[in-house]
């Protein structure tokens, strides 16, 4: 220990070599570190970007103007033994009309409907429909504006525009303009875009109908490719004979996961739908693609989970005398349980996000009705999206974008609960 | 293990269910231009009438009738949307698989140019239309009236270029992607027409047809041109953050954004609800559905949904298909599509 040297104090010349050498040696450290940070910060400043223009935009689609009508139920529109027959939106109309008792020509009463909605009428009937004594009697009830004047109430259309450049006219303005001075105008939370299938009228069009679909086509999914996977898995990791035949067999499985999807569609097309004749638009047949197409997602990190299991615990169990069926069901599946959820669930929130393998089996279509199974017609969330982007109204504008919001808190939950499982049931070796 | 077993039984059980099962619901194809008129019908039928809400699909008008002409049987399309009429070829594949159809008429759909609202005013004709879309033009100056003429690679960059009168920016022109209806109705009714001002263009069409074709119809591939989606709410945004860029849609969208985007006027005509509908206007389609004979009865309500559809509250001049941006056919027009779809008229090609 005696022996050693300073090169410091022995050799001023190697000294100050060492010193430079050290300060470039931090200087590289320094700047790699804060090349990763730069990566970072633009990562994270192009998603809050993103999620900001995101949440910005789709905050008008929450919210709707309602206005407050005092309806007579007279029995000229609407009797009380058979009320699914009645006229209601002509009730809602007659009492739209004695809002403005100066407007009489048939074209202008026809532009005086327009400032409602088609589907004003709706909350009324479901009253009605539900205590059918109502009829004769007087209600106040809140209808829905129609999307033009909505938007303008809201700001995004500017009334100071000359009338030929915006969509609400002058004499809309002065209608309106009246209502609001009557306090009768409230702004209310759109449960419609909760509570609805999709619809051509932007304030009535809902994400119910897409979002039962997406869960229904997703529970065919997991149906399918869970077991299907899981068991692949189990058969190539731990039963398998490790030669040609499966070492092709995995190479193949690792190159589906990189298929694009579009193919899986075109294969659903032609086998489900032409080959076996499953009904067009059906969870069912979009369920089996996504299937098709989250196999390999399945079986990869599966098959992960299996390897990942210390040989001792297999050796073990046999040792004790267990046979390899048990081995694997009593001790093996149910450690790897955690990576075979986590790999699950993520290649299930892949599939809940694809809309490419979709459009060819015609699940990309205007769609009422909520799905009732999976055989009924049906559309998923990013469809909906996307058919809501391309409807010409101005206020699907905010419905598309509120959609996302839907999809991505959707995507939320099930990674959310991926990590969850993972840090449940994870054991460390 | 048992887990497994039930969910296959399950899975099967659901197959054989559904292939059993008869289809008491529309299923319509077709042409994303009529998509948003077939859906508004749709709905209010739904609404209105005892049967389910139909299912509509935009595949494209191409696709809409392979699909459409592929057979009879509940799992091939009622209806199919057309923004164009069907084409020879499609027809005689329909009836080579025994399907008669009726061919009903909605109305009218112009195709506009248009740019942002504070971009200068574009007054164009077919002509300037074609030498700013065209992959191949006749040498700029040339009068183009005979065998002489020489074609070349588009050279304009600028609309100044095409014509003093048009505005000093660059041609860069957002237009729909080679699937849609709205581009093939675009190159038909704009380039073509506007290529045929040139005498010897006019000429080539009796002599080579299908070189005239592709002369006249091929885009231009220099970036002048960009395929961009077609009624998409994006293209709006894209138009107003650039005063260059003008974008090639069908009228209901220009509708719809009167206040972010203005029309380009052709031959000096705006264009607008009453120039399309009485024909003033120069770029303007028929749009159509086709109705499969041998489904009426089998799938119910298709006869009343047609009624719908033809309906003075539909498609008449007030109808509520006008408000979302239909050109209405004239009265006695509907009328006799309406007595189509009521007598069940064959069509023959």
């Amino acid at each position: 220990m005696t022996d050693k040297i300073d090169i410091r104090s022995a050799n001023p010349l190697a000294a100050q070599a060492y010193q430079a050498r050290l300060k470039k040696r931090y200087r590289a450290e320094r700047r790699f570190r804060a090349y990763g940070l730069a990566a970072i910060m633009t990562a994270g400043m192009i998603l809050l970007f993103l999620l900001n223009a995101i949440i910005f935009a789709s905050l008008p689609a929450f919210s709707h103007h309602y206005m407050r009508l005092d309806v007579e139920i007279s029995t000229d529109y609407v009797s009380a033994q058979t009320p699914q027959e009645g006229n209601y939106l002509g009730l809602v109309r007659a009492a739209l009309r004695e809002q403005f008792p100066d407007v009489t020509a048939r074209r202008d009463k026809r532009a005086l409907y327009k400032i409602l909605s088609l589907g004003a009428a709706d909350g009324l009937q479901k009253r009605v429909m539900a205590a059918p004594d109502l009829v004769g009697t007087r209600v106040s009830l809140d209808v829905p504006l129609s999307d033009d004047i909505d938007l303008m109430l809201k700001g995004l259309i500017d009334r100071s525009l000359p009338q030929s450049d915006r969509i609400v006219s002058d004499r809309d303005l002065v209608w309106v303009d009246k209502l609001l001075a009557e306090d009768r105008i409230t702004r209310k939370f759109a449960f419609a875009l909760f509570t609805n299938g999709d619809s051509r009228e932007p304030e009535m069009a809902g994400i119910r109908g897409a979002l039962v679909g997406s869960l229904w086509t997703l529970l065919v999914t997991l149906i399918v490719s869970f077991p299907l996977g899981v068991l692949a898995a189990i058969y190539l990791e731990e039963v398998a004979p490790k030669n040609r035949a499966t070492a092709l067999i995995e190479v193949n499985i690792n190159n589906l996961a990189a298929v694009p999807s579009i193919v899986y569609g075109l294969l659903g097309l032609a086998v489900f739908i032409n080959f076996f004749h499953l009904p067009r638009s059906a969870p069912l047949v979009g369920g089996l693609v996504l299937a098709l197409m989250t196999l390999p997602r399945i079986i990869i990190p599966t098959r992960a989970a299996f390897a990942a299991i210390p040989p001792s615990i297999r050796e073990a169990a046999l040792g004790v005398g267990a046979s390899r069926t048990q081995v694997i069901m009593h001790h093996v599946l149910p450690l790897a349980m955690p990576g075979i959820l986590t790999g699950t669930i993520i290649g299930l929130a892949q599939a809940a996000g694809e809309t490419a393998p979709l459009l060819m089996i015609g699940m990309m279509a205007f769609i009422v009705d909520v799905p009732g199974d999976v055989t009924a017609k049906a559309t998923v969330l990013p469809a909906q999206i996307y058919m809501w982007a391309n409807n010409p109204e101005r206020a699907f504008v905010a419905r598309t974008s509120a959609g996302i919001v839907v999809l991505l808190t959707l995507l939320l939950v099930v990674n959310a609960a991926a990590i969850y499982f993972r840090r449940r049931f994870e054991k460390r070796w | 293990m048992t887990k497994v077993k039930t969910a296959l039984a399950f899975l099967i059980g659901l197959t054989m269910a559904s292939g059993a099962q008869a289809r008491d619901q529309i299923e319509i194809v077709g042409s994303s231009t009529v998509f948003p008129f077939s859906t508004a019908v749709a709905e209010q039928f739904g609404r209105s009438s005892p049967f389910k809400t139909p299912v509509v699909e935009a595949t494209g008008s191409g696709g809409g009738l392979k699909l459409f002409c592929a057979g009879i049987g509940l799992e091939h399309p009622d209806i199919t949307n057309a923004s164009r009429r069907i084409k020879p070829n499609e027809f005689q594949k329909c009836q080579a698989n025994g399907i008669d159809m009726t061919e009903i008429m909605i109305g009218f759909d112009g195709i506009v140019l248009a740019n942002a609202k504070g971009a200068a005013a574009l007054k164009l004709t077919r002509q300037q239309i074609y030498l700013a879309t065209a992959k191949m033009v006749p040498t700029p100056g040339q009068p183009c009236q005979s065998e002489a003429c020489v074609m070349v690679a588009n050279p304009y960059r600028n609309w100044r270029d095409i014509d003093a009168s048009l505005p000093d920016s660059k041609i860069e022109i957002l237009g729909p992607p080679p699937t849609s209806g709205t581009r093939d109705a675009f190159q038909e009714l704009a380039m073509s027409k506007g290529a045929n001002q040139f005498a010897y263009l006019k000429k080539l069409k009796k002599t080579d047809k299908s070189r005239w074709k592709k002369l006249t119809r091929t885009m231009r591939e220099d970036g002048a041109w960009i395929d961009a989606g077609e009624n998409d709410n994006l293209m709006v945004q894209k138009l107003s953050a650039n005063p260059n860029a003008v974008g090639v849609f069908g009228f209901s969208f220009l509708d719809q954004n009167s206040d972010r985007l203005k029309g380009a006027s052709i031959e000096g005509v705006p264009p607008s609800f009453d120039n399309i509908a009485d024909g003033a206007y120069g770029i303007s389609r028929s749009l159509y559905f086709y109705v499969k004979q041998a489904h009426i009865g089998t799938v119910p309500g298709i006869a009343e949904f047609v009624a719908e559809f033809t309906g003075a509250p539909a498609s008449g001049e007030e109808g509520y298909l006008i408000d979302k941006g239909l050109i209405p056919l004239p009265f006695s027009a509907r009328q006799k599509y309406r007595n189509d779809a009521k007598n069940l008229t064959k069509l023959s090609m």
